[in-house]
């Protein structure tokens, strides 16, 4: 282990800088495509490097693995590490973290209201399929989840939120024409602070063309933006409702 | 072909018990139709097209006319008669069924439920129309037979099952060529992100898919002509595989007959279980698009690797032999025949569980022995694939050497970037020299691999043969049979109550005098059959 703040990549020795690296180019297998990998890997800052295996891909295309030394250094005291607010939490951590604090199941209600037909970012994040490999919050056994689906007006979900005494509610927005979304948005936080005042649930939002920086110019807690996963949702719901103890 | 010795009154027991337990399903879906049944019946006498108005601009929004004549005819006079009845009606007075829609779009269109005469009528035109259908679906059944005697099949088994998915049909295609170039023998489009969850098919070829391309009439035509071409090149008859289930599985399946396409995913309660799907519309559609598929001579991939990946592989190997054997019951309920059941199991076990390969070895050749003449489907790791891509090529060499050593039909090309990104051309590459790797290296060893009676791996088998029967048996008590049993989570994850979930509304108990010309012309194929 060197000490210092400045290291480099370790392959079999202090210092050596080695790297492994593999890419495919769009030039057909031969002298010419090594000479551009090795151009390439010079650029990447690999030097000097070796092409140790090359082979072409379909006719027009060839696949490299290059080892080399890499000239970079790296600068420790320079590394900056970004705080997510809230841990992400895997499946069996949310379990237990409602199971152990809360000592029933967190009740989450997901809808698109108003005219918004698109339940594909509420379905992506509650179903069991899930999205990008990660199983949706229906899938925690611990969470009691309920998918009101598509076109649910503001009142009705203020309802069934208070009947099922639900802890958080999500909704998603697809349809941003004349700013649909922003709109509903406002008017579902206005309807839960009038009917309920302090003791309404989470209020959780997204969809496509949301900015996360909006959650409280909307009146909600918190605005999720394209991309997001179920578990950053789940985590989300436990950092904000399972609080650890003190 | 290596099998195991297994109790033989038990498997009896195991198929007696999914027979039970599926009855009540079976007799909900003769009793009912669904929108999307009707649609297909609209879909089969020829009706193309959406209606122009609808969609805000984007054609993959746009409501096909099938939707718009089912929904006018429901509005108007119910759908407990079927639509057959009073389109077919309205249709006496000369007009086509292109027309009719395009009224209907006018609001002009008037339906009732025509009686006597007029109704032996309605019921000779609609059937004539839908013959058409059926004997395009027939047309290319068989010229699928030549293309197969012409190109052959590949050279041996497992298939070679290929992903494909960029969200552009004109992406899709040379991406798919290249695929069976370098050795795939089935390709599969995967279907844009949720449109399982739509209750109506796009139309034309899309360009916009997110994760997936649109499944529609048009973008099965390209990609089957595509494959046809390669097929030619090869010497080899590429098959090409999509997705029907979902809510309009009736439809899709169709749509696959119409254009030939091989291979369908079709699960009888995937959708129900991973989508929310309402389980009565799920069952009512499965068996009609499974009358379908059969009539069609496509092979349906079942969903079981589903169960595993949201459950632990080894606590609930069990769940998969019941779906498998629920599977095979309503599948040839509906029609299908043994080499038409791509059962679905996948290589799940978590890498770290001491004998995770042996334990694979035992499940996989459980299903091997309980469907000997199923092509069963395989599917590589996934849940346990982290990122690790080095580690991930091993774990799909395993994967290989397992589906080579256990006789699969079909196999899955595994990703060691599962999980990090959508295969790179290169990552379909490497999977596929892995897959030849083991394939050529020990391709044949089955013939040398034979577990002994009362070993780890036949012992292992057999207790998830027992779970799976007493699995078994608590949906065949339950009163409502598998219904009830998906309603109070037998399977695990998730209840799904029977009037909850997507597309309840779209289901519609049958009257005395209901009419659906399909289900009449698949029935007859069935008897002929017999």
């Amino acid at each position: 282990m060197p000490d210092g703040t400045i290291v480099r990549p370790y392959g079999d020795t202090t210092g050596d800088g080695m790297v492994q690296t593999s890419f495919t180019l769009p030039v057909p297998a031969g002298p010419r495509a090594e000479g551009a990998a090795l151009q390439l890997a010079t650029k990447m800052g690999i030097q000097p490097a070796m092409v140790v295996h090359s082979h072409a891909i379909d006719s027009g295309y060839t696949f490299f693995v290059v080892y080399g030394s890499v000239q970079h250094l790296v600068d420790l005291d320079a590394v900056v590490v970004e705080e997510r607010a809230y841990p992400l939490l895997s499946s069996s951590e949310i379990n237990g973290a409602i199971r152990s604090r809360l000592n029933r199941k967190l009740v989450v209600l997901g809808a698109c209201i108003g005219t918004d037909a698109h339940t594909v970012g509420i379905d992506a994040i509650l179903n069991v399929k899930g999205f990008a490999g990660e199983k949706g919050l229906e899938y925690l056994r611990e969470m009691a989840v309920t998918n009101l689906g598509a076109q649910v007006t503001v009142p009705e979900l203020v309802a069934r939120a208070r009947t099922a005494r639900a802890d958080a509610v999500l909704v998603s927005q697809v349809v941003t024409q004349k700013d649909a979304h922003l709109r509903n948005t406002r008017e579902l936080a206005a309807a839960f602070r009038e009917a309920m005042g302090e003791s309404r649930p989470l209020l959780v939002v997204g969809g496509p063309r949301f900015d996360p920086a909006m959650a409280a110019d909307l009146g909600v807690d918190k605005v999720f933006g394209r991309g997001t996963t179920p578990g950053e949702v789940a985590s989300y719901l436990i950092h904000a409702l399972v609080k650890e103890p003190a | 072909m290596s099998t195991l010795t297994l109790d033989q009154s038990l498997m009896a027991r195991a198929r007696e018990l999914a027979a039970l337990a599926a009855q009540p399903v079976i007799d909900l879906a003769h009793r009912h139709t669904t929108v999307s049944v009707e649609r297909a019946v609209l879909r089969l006498a020829g009706l193309t097209g959406t209606d122009p108005v609808t969609g805000e601009g984007r054609t993959e929004d746009r409501v096909p006319w099938a939707n718009r004549v089912v929904d006018a005819v429901r509005d108007q006079v119910g759908l407990e008669s079927g639509v057959a009845l009073p389109v077919w009606h309205a249709l006496a007075s000369g007009r086509s069924l292109q027309q009719l829609a395009e009224e209907v779009g006018a609001g002009t269109a008037r339906f009732e439920i025509p009686s006597g005469t007029a109704a032996d009528r309605a019921r000779q035109a609609a059937r004539a129309a839908a013959a058409t259908g059926i004997a395009r679906i027939d047309a290319n059944r068989r010229r699928r037979e030549e293309l197969v005697a012409t190109h052959g099949d590949p050279p041996r088994r497992p298939w070679i099952y290929l992903i494909v998915a960029t969200g552009d049909i004109h992406e899709d295609i040379p991406q798919a060529q290249a695929a069976a170039r370098a050795g795939a023998d089935v390709i599969a489009v995967i279907r844009s992100t949720g449109q399982s969850l739509l209750d109506y098919v796009p139309e034309g070829a899309t360009r916009t898919g997110y994760a997936g391309t649109y499944a529609t009439q048009e973008n099965f035509r390209l990609m089957r002509a595509a494959l046809d071409d390669v097929s030619a090149e090869l010497g080899r008859y590429v098959r090409l595989t999509n997705y029907a289930s979902g809510l309009c599985m009736p439809e899709i399946a169709v749509l696959a007959g119409l254009e030939r396409l091989d291979m369908m995913l079709n699960d009888a309660m995937y959708g129900i279980l991973f989508r929310d799907i309402n389980p009565r519309r799920t069952f009512v559609d499965q068996r009609f698009s499974r009358m379908v598929h059969a009539r069609a001579g496509i092979i349906i991939n079942t969903g079981e690797d589903n169960y595993l990946t949201t459950a632990d592989a080894v606590d609930e190997a069990h769940t998969v032999t019941v779906s498998q054997l629920l599977n095979e019951t309503l599948a040839k309920e509906a029609g299908l025949e043994d080499w038409q059941l791509g059962l679905g199991h996948a290589f799940e076990i978590d890498p770290d569980v001491p004998e995770s390969f042996r334990l694979e070895l035992a499940h996989a050749l459980l299903a091997r022995t309980l469907f000997p003449d199923a092509p069963l489907k395989w599917m590589p790791p996934t849940k346990h694939m982290t990122g690790d891509v080095f580690r991930g090529y091993l774990l799909d060499g395993f994967f290989n050497l397992a589906g080579a050593l256990t006789g699969q039909g079909i196999l899955l090309v595994g990703m060691m970037t599962e999980a990090v990104v959508t295969p790179w051309l290169s990552d379909r590459d490497l999977a596929l020299r892995n897959v030849r790797y083991v394939l050529d290296a020990a391709g044949n060893l089955a013939e040398d691999f034979a577990p002994p009676p009362g070993g780890f791996i036949a012992r292992r088998a057999d207790t998830v043969l027992r779970e799976a029967v007493d699995l078994l048996g608590r949906i065949a008590e339950h009163p409502d049979g598998l219904i009830q049993a998906i309603a109070d989570g037998t399977f695990g994850i998730t209840k799904r109550p029977a009037d909850g979930g997507k597309g309840l509304d779209g289901v519609v108990a049958t009257g005395p005098d209901a009419y659906n010309p399909a289900l009449e012309l698949l029935a007859e194929k069935e008897v002929s059959h017999a």
